[in-house]
């Protein structure tokens, strides 16, 4: 059992806009937000996905990729020693592919990089096209209990979930580009989607989430933001505004997600065999 | 088909505002007819920016009738714009006259495209982007001008249908008699969109919500009770005029061709 030395992490919501393909402006942008939520006394802050270069990247994908050894990715290195960090970048692999990435640094490591898996390839969205496709979902352990991150469309996909949950993680941490769209009379269909998603996924796995959208319009697309946070119970413990660049800072409860597993005990309850003799015998392509 | 209002209009100002900015530009530039897609375009700037940094023209041919000019007006003084008049007159007729059997249609584009012209030279005048008004319904039924109206550098409203148009105007507070006059392009008249159309514009979204929002196909729409006539007639129509929403198609040679693979936003690099 892990016993953690804070009751609350403290975090930081950063909904931004980045400059679309400037690395070096949007850098400076996180380097100031990170400085602020220092300030605050954050424990963690979590930028939306691919925030240091923006996201209708096409062939900017190429200019903008990095690896641990870039001078931006050293000095995220550097301010992890003050905060945790999430960011969203484009990775470059020693193979020469890129992915779509975020990063977990803290104490001037890279605790977790994660690729995302799922491309989505469709309607407005050209991933696949540009990214190569991660092929792990990891839990990995931090000071703040077990965290898992999951890249925007990674979360639409059941398995990503049941992987993190089955490996124990306490915390989802979703950095988001979610386009606003399908505008109709009941609110857009992008929010209404993951508002449901996130509360049934932090009720249900009984865990702490984070989701984190950006915001700013690229060549008409408009990403919503509305970031939230919720607890284990899947109660929403704060929500920035839709569209505007704005920061948000929340106290998570980590005793959350011990009250959420004593009072819905579905993860103890699982029965993760039903699972394995269903992929083993059954299951994919019979 | 129906729209939530309040987002709608965030998403559109937000949009307006964003993409001027952010290229360093304060204001924007457009053409007021008098007509509804217009006025709505020129609703949501003043709303994203002030009517001060929006500066609309109204230009008249000489056969553009009076009630244009004068909603064209109501809508700059309800919404605070910089209005000015330009009379295309002077700029068309000796071109006319040099081609005595000039027909209508060829009439309608010259005027269009000599109205971009004039709204690109203001554009370069007060530093300001041209803004679009051309809305779903007429993109997709290639109702406009090539290189004419349907020249911009922002539409605000090109993913609007026209029940759309009607719709967010009433709750923006566009004059009424703007709201309520059968939509024309005003290019001779007496003209009436609907009439030269040969269908209403009601008709004609609630087909192509089906068509291109739901992806509905021709027979399964012919189920749903749309007039084979119709379905066939409109189907072609949006076929048919793929390439006014294209940009020029380009002869393939090297490894990477403009538009095919080389590829980047308009916003690279803002």
């Amino acid at each position: 059992m892990d016993f953690l030395i804070e009751e609350y992490m403290k975090v930081h919501l950063a909904q931004m806009k980045p400059i679309l393909g400037n690395l070096e402006k949007n850098a400076g942008k996180h380097f100031e937000i990170i400085e602020q939520a220092v300030e605050e006394g954050c424990d963690l802050v979590v930028f939306p996905e691919l925030s240091l270069t923006g996201y209708y990247l096409l062939d900017l994908v190429y200019d903008v990729a990095m690896d641990e050894t870039h001078p931006v990715y050293q000095r995220f290195l550097e301010y992890s020693n003050e905060i945790a960090i999430v960011f969203g970048f484009v990775y470059e692999s020693r193979e020469k592919l890129f992915y779509n990435a975020a990063s977990f640094v803290h104490r001037g490591k890279t605790v977790h990089l994660h690729k995302k898996v799922y491309l989505p390839d469709y309607t407005l969205f050209e991933e696949g096209r540009y990214f190569a496709a991660g092929n792990s979902i990891e839990a990995f352990d931090t000071e703040f209990g077990k965290c898992g991150i999951l890249v925007c469309e990674d979360v639409f996909h059941l398995s990503s979930l049941y992987i993190l949950s089955q490996s124990g993680v306490q915390n989802i941490i979703i950095p988001s580009n979610s386009p606003a769209r399908g505008n109709l009379e009941q609110g857009h269909d992008a929010s209404n989607t993951w508002q449901t998603s996130n509360r049934y996924i932090a009720g249900v796995l009984t865990v702490n989430l984070v989701f984190v959208n950006r915001v700013g319009v690229e060549d008409g697309v408009s990403f919503w933001g509305g970031s939230e946070a919720y607890d284990a119970k899947g109660r929403r413990l704060a929500a920035a505004d839709m569209f505007r660049e704005e920061g948000v800072t929340v106290e998570v409860d980590h005793d959350s997600v011990r009250r959420a597993r004593i009072e819905t005990p579905f993860l103890r309850d699982e029965k993760s065999f039903i699972v394995r003799n269903f992929l083993n015998e059954e299951g994919c392509g019979k | 088909m129906k729209l939530n209002l309040d987002l709608t209009v965030d998403i559109l100002a937000n949009f307006i505002k964003d993409e001027t900015e952010k290229i360093g530009l304060k204001n924007v530039v457009l053409g007021l007819s008098g007509g509804i897609d217009s006025a709505l375009s020129a609703a949501l700037a003043a709303k994203a920016l002030g009517g001060n940094r929006v500066y609309a023209y109204c230009m008249p041919y000489k056969l553009s009738s009076d009630e244009s000019l004068k909603d064209a007006m109501k809508v700059a003084e309800t919404f605070r714009l910089n209005f000015d008049v330009i009379e295309i007159t002077p700029m068309v007729d000796p071109y006319f006259d040099m081609i005595p059997d000039i027909d209508k249609l060829r009439m309608g584009n010259v005027m269009a495209r000599q109205r971009m012209i004039c709204l690109f030279d203001m554009s370069a005048k007060v530093a300001g982007l041209v803004l679009g008004t051309s809305n779903k319904t007429e993109l997709l039924l290639g109702y406009g001008t090539w290189y004419g109206d349907l020249a911009s550098a922002l539409n605000p409203i090109g993913d609007l249908y026209k029940t759309q148009v009607w719709e967010l105007s009433e709750y923006l507070g566009i004059p009424q008699s703007v709201v309520d006059k059968a939509p024309t392009a005003d290019l001779w008249v007496g003209q009436t969109d609907e009439q030269e159309l040969g269908f209403t514009y009601r008709q004609a979204d609630d087909l192509l919500y089906a068509m291109v929002d739901e992806r509905r196909r021709i027979p399964e729409l012919i189920e749903m009770g749309f007039e084979e006539e119709l379905v066939k007639k409109v189907a072609e129509k949006v076929r048919r005029n793929q390439f006014k929403r294209n940009m020029t198609v380009i002869a393939k040679v090297s490894q990477r061709t403009i538009g095919r693979d080389f590829r980047y936003c308009r916003d690279w690099g803002y």
